[in-house]
């Protein structure tokens, strides 16, 4: 399945050939999704299996599939072509040995693990370059194809109830399988050009499901404003790949990697040039200030494509190249040497704002939009103080809890008439039990309380703040603790406004039916367990279970790209976790006080001047849409236009008229010359000649039988004179 | 020499009948002087058979009449259809083909 992983994104592929061009006539329109769901089904059962075999891979390596180090270094260029000798068993033993001596002591140390490419052909060739296409599978892509598989296949179930009856059913369903496809494919791209084009896919997919119900303005504005957004850091995409290309010469990311890993410091400028653009790219995917205005507004598109796209799987597309690059990042950051950094400054800051906004909300979604810009920014934040497993691992439980919330948000408003509006909602917990229930388990996850996955994650992103490096990130930690506070208190506000209280809306809400409610607990029970998945050694002593601490640590981590750059790993922290525990608990207590306990200074928005000034820049989202449309946009768009029209009225209109005079003035010409006069005369020539040789000889028709003998007998006459005198 | 004599015996007969032909206004009239044109020919045939001692040319000037016979009675034949329908036989009167 490694070698062949390619199978796994083509399932998908098919899956939405079928459905688009298949489905209404020969399927069924209202039946489409068992397509969708038996393609996932067996995305997912692929996935686990290539899972599996990644796991007995790095357990049990195979000849060959080991990186020596040394080699390594040394002859970086050809190592692969002649490490495939026997000897590697015993070279695998000394190598883990050697390397759990460096690694700080904190994690389990890993074989430095190759990962499995399989170029297929050779995609197109120009000018000698050549490009290639295949998959490239370690943990790392294991990791996103389970997350991918899971959600979507879940989604794709929970989809079957919530957009049942849609006008386009059979659309929906098809670009899902295909958002699908192309998320697989981008996790597995073997080179930067596929990275591009996996991209540009999933983008294209969140544009065309944003703007699902087309018919509503808002919602092709905001699957606009999504596109356009994108394609600015789309430009910085771009721009990054040719510059690594320029450096490099390759496409292949495993070449990339391995070269940057086997010499950090060798093109540490144009590294810079190109982790900066490929920052704006991250910028504009996943959400990160100052690009993250996009991603509140795709809650326009169906509840369930939010949970896919917008929560758990495309918008970390950025998260995910960040790791996928990380040696370029790494080092065009100096992510190992500094304090601070862009990467962790705005992740970090990201986090904060994202958080922020999301007490002013009152669209249920948009709160979970703003945490979800919030908790990617902490995955940006992990990357850039070098806690890279923390970030994936966050990658992992917040994709699961994220995607319960929004699914439970969804299951809210389909038993709420509709509404993502809290002010409409409230008393909804004992009408939606099993909604409920998940939903506050996922928010207990998401704000980081033991024993929940968004827990262990969350505390390994303030511990990688804390350690850092060489140096700490003392203001990353700053804004995590206070970004982790800040979490629970506003997911703590949601459930109040949504299921506690009295009910503000109308009509009987009702629970959910199953096929809605069994993906949310099946979400939820991972939001409770994905923590397990990487947790400290410390904790699994007492039981006897180290052997199962770091999985995603030993499984995922590239270390054989990573080990090259110096990466270490922190020592468990029982302060730090504590803290971070505080800091979630005494958020949700406040919070708890402030809504059930109407303690605190209530209407304090409405007293206080400055913190209505706050309230309403909050409200607002920092003013950074009025300052992208009205500022940004207004003044690159007013000299634009102005121009533009000045060119149009002078250039191409002067142009256009001369060329309509001049054709006017050669028409006139050739009428007045060649029609009328050489065509028309010639042919009114033509017809006066007949016309007078006509009268002319009318003169010899007389009828008259005699005149014709005249004439015979008068021409036999000449012609005999003329016989006689020639001859 | 006797050839000359008949050759423009027959030349003087051929001149009459074109003559004939296009001056008289008389369909009748006209019809007699083609019948002296043809008999002008006559001559010229039967004398220059004679003068090359075949016979042809008189065989020639047999189908000539007899072919000449026919025709008299087809053109007598029109000029009496005119008269009925036209009550003229002056071939200045039809002109019906006039351009």
């Amino acid at each position: 399945m490694l070698e062949n992983a390619f199978i796994i994104p083509l399932i998908p592929a098919i899956s939405f050939v079928v459905i688009l061009f298949f489905g209404k006539r020969f399927i069924g329109a209202g039946r489409v999704h068992v397509v969708g769901i038996t393609a996932l089904g067996l995305v997912w059962v692929l996935s686990a299996v290539a899972a599996f075999q990644w796991t007995q891979r790095v357990e049990d390596p195979p000849p060959g599939a080991i990186v020596q180090l040394e080699a390594h270094v040394d002859e970086h260029g050809d190592q692969r072509a002649d490490e495939h000798g026997d000897d590697h068993a015993n070279d695998h033993a000394a190598l883990s040995q050697d390397h759990s001596k460096d690694g700080h002591g904190g994690g389990h140390s890993s074989p430095l693990i190759r990962p499995v490419i399989s170029t297929f052909s050779q995609w197109w060739s120009n000018g000698g370059v050549e490009f290639a296409v295949g998959t490239l599978v370690d943990g790392q892509t294991v990791l996103l194809l389970i997350v991918v598989a899971s959600i979507s296949l879940l989604v794709h179930i929970y989809s079957s109830e919530y957009v049942k009856g849609d006008r386009r059913y059979v659309h929906y369903y098809a670009f899902l399988s295909l958002f699908t496809a192309a998320m697989l494919f981008f996790v597995m791209a073997q080179n930067i050009i596929q990275l591009i084009v996996g991209w540009e896919l999933v983008g294209v997919c969140s544009f065309v499901l944003i703007g699902h119900w087309w018919e509503e303005k808002p919602n092709t504005d905001a699957a606009l404003k999504a596109f356009l957004t994108n394609r600015v850091g789309d430009i910085g995409l771009i721009v990054g790949m040719i510059v690594l290309w320029g450096t490099f010469r390759t496409f292949d990311i495993d070449a990339i990697n391995t070269l940057i890993s086997a010499d950090p410091a060798a093109h540490h400028f144009a590294l810079l040039v190109a982790a900066c653009c490929l920052m704006a790219a991250v910028a504009s995917k996943s959400g990160q200030f100052p690009l993250h205005t996009w991603l509140p507004d795709a809650m326009a598109g169906p509840t369930p494509v939010s949970a896919l796209i917008h929560a758990a799987t495309m918008v970390v597309a950025g998260v995910y190249m960040i790791a996928r690059l990380y040696p370029v990042f790494y080092e065009g950051f100096s992510i190992g040497s500094s304090s601070i950094n862009l990467m962790a400054f705005i992740g970090g800051f990201t986090a904060l704002i994202g958080a922020a906004l999301a007490f002013a909300q009152w669209d249920i979604k948009k709160v979970l939009a703003y945490s979800t810009v919030s908790q990617l920014g902490y995955m940006v934040m992990a990357l850039g103080v070098g806690a890279w497993t923390a970030a994936i691992f966050h990658l992992f439980t917040h994709a699961f809890f994220k995607a319960c919330l929004f699914l439970g948000a969804g299951s809210v408003s389909h038993a709420a008439h509709h509404t993502f509006d809290m002010r409409k909602m409230g008393g909804l917990k004992k009408d939606m039990p099993h909604t409920y229930r998940t939903f506050v388990i996922s928010a207990l996850a998401l704000a980081g309380i033991f024993p929940f996955a968004g827990f262990w994650s969350k505390d390994e992103i303030l511990l990688g703040s804390l350690v850092g490096q060489e140096n700490s990130y003392p203001l990353m930690l700053i804004f995590g603790c206070a970004v982790a506070l800040m979490t629970a208190a506003y997911m703590t506000r949601v459930i109040w406004y949504t299921f506690h209280g009295e009910f503000r809306g109308e009509g009987h809400p009702h629970e959910s039916p199953k096929v809605m409610t069994v993906p949310l607990w099946i979400l939820a029970g991972m939001a409770v367990v994905a923590g397990a998945f990487n947790l400290p050694s410390p904790v699994l002593e007492p039981f006897g279970l180290e052997g199962l601490a770091h999985r995603i640590q030993t499984y995922a981590e590239p270390s054989v790209y990573l080990s090259g750059l110096g990466l270490s790993h922190p020592d468990p922290s029982l302060a730090m976790a504590l803290v971070g525990s505080a800091l979630a608990i005494s958020g949700i207590l406040v919070t708890y006080l402030y809504y059930w306990r109407g303690m605190g200074p209530h209407g304090m928005t409405q007293r206080n001047r400055y913190a209505k000034n706050g309230y309403t820049f909050l409200e607002n989202k920092y003013y950074l849409d009025h300052l992208y449309n009205d500022v940004v946009v207004e003044t690159v768009k007013r000299p634009i236009a102005n121009w533009a029209n000045r060119f149009n009225q002078n250039v191409l209109d002067g142009a256009v008229n001369a060329a309509g005079e001049t054709a006017r003035d050669t028409g006139r010409w050739i009428y007045k010359w060649i029609d009328q006069g050489a065509i028309d005369g010639s042919v009114h020539a033509a017809a006066r000649g007949a016309d007078s040789s006509g009268e002319g000889l009318r003169a010899i028709q007389s009828g008259k039988v005699q005149n014709y003998g005249q004439l015979l007998f008068g021409s036999a006459a000449v012609l005999a004179i003329v016989f006689v005198i020639v001859v | 020499m006797l050839l000359n004599q008949f050759l423009i015996l027959g030349a003087f007969l051929f001149a009459v009948g074109v003559y004939g032909v296009l001056a008289r206004r008389n369909g009748v009239m006209v019809l007699m002087s083609i019948e002296l044109m043809l008999n002008a020919v006559n001559i010229n045939l039967v004398v220059f058979g004679v003068q090359h001692g075949v016979v042809s040319g008189q065989v020639f000037a047999l189908f000539v009449i007899a072919v000449a016979a026919a025709e008299v009675g087809v053109g007598l034949a029109i000029v009496l259809l005119l008269y009925r329908n036209r009550t003229s036989i002056d071939v200045e009167d039809f002109d019906l083909m006039r351009g």
